[in-house]
Formats: C-alpha cells, sequence, structure tokens
C-alpha cells in the first residue's frame, strides 16, 4: 500500500529547524544554566531521527553526508586537544582559562576553553547515536 | 491561596494522569495506547510547569520544551510502525 506523508513531511520540515536552534540554545546556554553538550547533542541527534522517520535512510545520507564514526572521533579529538594544549602553557592537564574579549556584534564577551570541551562531548554524543541508529536502520528484515 | 491552587491542580493532573495509565493498561488496541501514552507526556509538561512554579525557579523550563520535542517523536515513531512496520525506512518507493 503506498501512502502520502504529506502533512508529516511538511511538518518535520519546519520543526526541524526549531529543534536544531533549540539544541544549540542549550549547547551555549550550558555554562550558567541547564544544558551543555549531552543533552545539546541529543537533542540535535533527535532532530536528525525525526528527519529520518519523514524521510528515508537514502535521503538523510544524500543531504547529510556525514561519516557519524568520523564525527565521534573529531569529538574525542577535540575533547584530548583541549586536555593537551594546557601543556603549551606549562598547567596541568585539562587546566581551563577564560578571558573577556571585545567581539564585534556581541561587545564584550567571555570566552571559555571549556566551550571547546563541550563542544568535543558534542560531537561525540551526536556521533554515537546517529551511528547507533543508522546501524540498526539499515539492517535487512 | 495561591498555593492551594496549584496543589489542586496537581491534584487534577494527576488524576488525569491516572485516568489515562488505566487507557494504557486496559486499552483495546494498539493505538489507544499510544495516543493515551502521548497524552501523558503532555500532563508530565503541565505537571512539570506547575512544580516550576511551586518551587519559583526556572531551571524547569527546558524540560517542558525538551519533553515536548520527545513525546512528539515518540508519537510519530510508534504511529510509523504501527502503520508500515518499520521506522526508518531505507529507500522510499516512489
Amino acid at each position: 500500500m503506498k501512502t502520502n506523508d504529506l502533512i508529516l513531511q511538511t511538518v518535520t520540515k519546519i520543526t526541524v529547524f526549531i529543534i536544531f536552534a533549540y539544541s544549540l540554545t542549550l549547547f551555549f546556554a550550558g555554562h550558567n544554566s541547564p544544558g551543555g553538550g549531552f543533552v545539546g547533542g541529543l537533542i540535535t541527534s533527535a532532530g536528525i531521527v525525526l528527519l529520518l522517520l519523514a524521510f528515508d535512510l537514502k535521503t538523510i545520507t544524500t543531504i547529510l553526508p556525514f561519516d557519524f564514526k568520523k564525527v565521534a572521533a573529531l569529538g574525542l579529538l577535540f575533547a584530548a586537544g583541549t586536555g593537551i594544549g594546557s601543556f603549551l602553557f606549562g598547567v596541568p592537564f585539562l587546566t581551563h582559562s577564560f578571558g573577556h574579549f571585545d567581539l564585534p556584534i556581541f561587545g564584550e564577551t567571555e570566552l571559555a576553553t571549556a566551550v571547546l570541551f563541550d563542544t568535543g562531548v558534542y560531537l561525540v554524543v551526536v556521533g554515537v547515536t546517529m551511528t547507533i541508529i543508522q546501524t540498526i536502520g539499515e539492517d535487512d528484515d | 491561596m495561591f498555593d492551594l491552587l496549584l496543589n489542586i491542580s496537581l491534584l487534577l493532573l494527576s488524576l488525569s494522569t491516572l485516568a489515562y495509565i488505566y487507557r494504557v493498561v486496559k486499552g483495546p488496541s494498539t493505538p489507544d495506547r499510544v495516543i493515551a501514552l502521548d497524552a501523558i507526556g503532555i500532563n508530565l509538561i503541565g505537571i512539570t510547569a506547575i512544580i516550576s512554579i511551586i518551587l519559583r525557579s526556572n531551571s524547569f523550563l527546558e524540560i517542558i520544551l525538551l519533553l515536548g520535542i520527545l513525546a512528539f517523536i515518540g508519537t510519530v515513531a510508534f504511529s510509523k510502525f504501527l502503520e508500515k512496520g518499520v521506522v526508518i525506512e531505507r529507500e522510499r518507493d516512489s
């Protein structure tokens, strides 16, 4: 039986942008309010899963041509790199620092190196979750 | 007075959640159970909102949006499984 998923696909096309924006909000708000890399990565994967539900595996791998195993590896590289980078300044492993910078649009902003570590967590969570879901979805019945 | 009203609405929401749980357990068909689980998720959103008012905290506001997204995705996945037998298709037949 051939079905037409017009309503689901139209709702998905609008909702996915809201979900991605919300995940970015959670990711960047993690320093001062609930949120952070883990839940931000989970919500990003939830948005991709919604795309997978509304469309099919082939379309999504075409529009998001990432190898999610490499995304997880890149995240681990980020997290380890921020740890090793602290050796450059002669301080113990994983020592984080922050500073105040004058950015063009945002004005004076506090930038912390913990965000880079959080980026690593985010990428690992997205990579691992999407690898699990795509591997299960590719399975023949 | 205000706290009494909040507690009363919390009680009503938990009674309605109990009624939904009765539907989940007793429901004759699977779509009944899926709809009841979706409505339980929406009730949880309301309970979270009321509890965050009672606790005078706005740290739970993220949870509300999160529960909405997760309830929606879960219901879509369940209904797609009921309709087509698969959750994620490999290739659309079109």
